[in-house]
């Protein structure tokens, strides 16, 4: 077993619930299932565990945090703790007398996500009417005096709107744009056939984020991330398993991703019952694939195992039935095969409609 | 290039705050974090909007007496500039 490393952030899903029903919603599908569990005191020690143990950000996430009417008396103790808050938010249900509040309690960060451009389709992918609110509550942010990111996750339907994407950030006003494409997993690898895009329109859309960085540079950062179906080696998903990041899902989990919960054969221990501290350093879920020890070959002899970790063990999960698998996305994995197929397939027009993320999915929904 | 009478601020995005781990500073912003060495750290603290960069390098050689001033002018005024390249920096003239 690896020694615990220091964990840098905490990612701190109040409740799966939220008003909107994104096609590739990274929450998992039996979301509905799972229950709020942390009382507000519970949740404010967690944020105090968490900075013992060397934690210096919190990402206040969900579903949709606003809808936790204690989401002030968390901000309040991160920054009593002096750490940086940042709100991932979809502006939904959200005031500006709230907004207010939160500024004035000290967070540090807010971060919107916008579906689209334009308003039609940023709300068929939303599920609901969203777009102008979102945009009044994106200005509202930097009317107060708050740092605004902007999220746009990318996919078949609008990537070739990304440069109207930067612009509508720029026109925002945005400290930073996340031009985050769309990771197969959950909802997205249910969406994934009218989701995936090919390579090519992946190619022009990055270099248009280039320009656009290099064009921004100081001003706006641009950050493109590439799908994982789309590159030769997988990233280090989430810096690593239980390296740097520390999730707790809303029925208390302390997890090492937002969806390790869903893998099969894996006990995570929840906050209620144990310290953050001891969690982190003996839950037998993060000790799984902590550190090298459990890597198959390729991984195991390959150069690149303490850059990519492996890469993303749901992934590896999802499309090859065992979680302990090289992931599939990289180039070198024995499984690789599954994830040139989908990209093949990804050439061809799509039939499929959505499957809108619900307490219980209903599919096909022509909107 | 940074004009010495510009008054160099963190950005709105950008926080200095005390890691009790490593005994140093980290500069937070939205996912990311920067561990600095004790003289990023000298040098962020002073950028407060209110100093200008000469007012800075003027502070830094008190505190860095064994430093040539040439050097420490040249070392300053990189780091500034590739904070503000960063956009962790404001440098408003």
């Amino acid at each position: 077993m690896s020694a615990a490393p220091r964990p840098y952030t905490l990612v701190a899903e109040l409740t799966y619930a939220c008003p909107l029903h994104c096609v590739y919603c990274s929450n998992p599908i039996d979301f509905a299932r799972r229950r709020d569990a942390l009382h507000t005191d519970d949740w404010r020690r967690v944020l105090r565990e968490a900075e013992q143990l060397g934690v210096v950000q919190v990402n206040f996430t969900g579903g949709e945090p606003l809808l936790r009417p204690d989401l002030e008396s968390l901000v309040e103790q991160a920054r009593a703790l002096d750490l940086y808050t940042n709100l991932i938010t979809s502006g939904i249900p959200l005031e500006r007398e709230r907004l207010e509040r939160l500024r004035r309690l000290g967070l540090d960060n807010v971060q919107v996500s916008i579906q689209d451009a334009r308003p039609a389709e940023s709300d068929r992918i939303a599920g609901c009417e969203a777009f102008e609110h979102k945009l009044r509550v994106a200005r509202w942010v930097k009317e107060l005096g708050f740092p605004l990111t902007v999220n746009t996750v990318l996919h078949r339907e609008n990537l070739d709107r990304i440069g109207e994407v930067i612009a509508l950030a720029e026109e925002l006003h945005a400290d930073r744009l996340e031009l985050a494409n769309a990771q197969y997993l959950g909802w997205a690898l249910l969406n994934r056939a009218a989701l995936l895009p090919g390579a090519a329109q992946i190619e022009q859309a990055r270099s248009i984020a280039a320009a656009a960085r290099k064009r921004l540079e100081g001003r706006m950062e641009v950050v493109f991330v590439v799908p994982d179906y789309h590159v030769e080696f997988p990233p280090a998903c989430m810096d690593g398993w239980g390296r740097r990041f520390l999730v707790v899902s809303p029925d208390g989990l302390l997890l090492p991703c937002l969806l390790a919960h869903t893998l099969p054969g894996l006990s995570f221990g929840n906050v209620r019952d144990q310290s953050v501290q001891d969690l982190w350093v003996s839950s037998p879920g993060l000790a799984a694939f902590r550190g090298e020890g459990w890597m198959p070959e390729p991984c195991r002899s390959c150069a690149r195992r303490t850059i990519d970790f492996g890469g993303c063990r749901c992934q590896a999960f999802h499309l090859t039935g065992s979680a302990a698998a090289t992931d599939p996305a990289c180039s070198l994995s024995p499984d690789h095969g599954l994830v040139e197929a989908a990209r093949a397939g990804a050439a061809r027009p799509p039939l499929v409609a959505f499957t809108y993320r619900a307490a219980r999915p209903h599919g096909a929904s022509a909107r | 290039m940074i004009a010495p009478a510009a008054r160099p601020a963190l950005a709105a995005k950008a926080r200095l705050r005390f890691d009790h781990a490593s005994g140093g500073y980290m500069l937070l912003y939205p996912e990311r974090g920067l561990a600095l060495n004790p003289t990023a750290a000298s040098i962020l603290k002073l950028c407060n909007g209110e100093l200008t960069v000469d007012a800075i390098v003027e502070q830094l050689q008190r505190e860095y007496a064994e430093r040539p001033a040439p050097e420490l002018r040249k070392d300053v005024l990189d780091f500034l500039e590739e904070m503000s390249r960063r956009g962790l920096l404001q440098v408003a003239g």
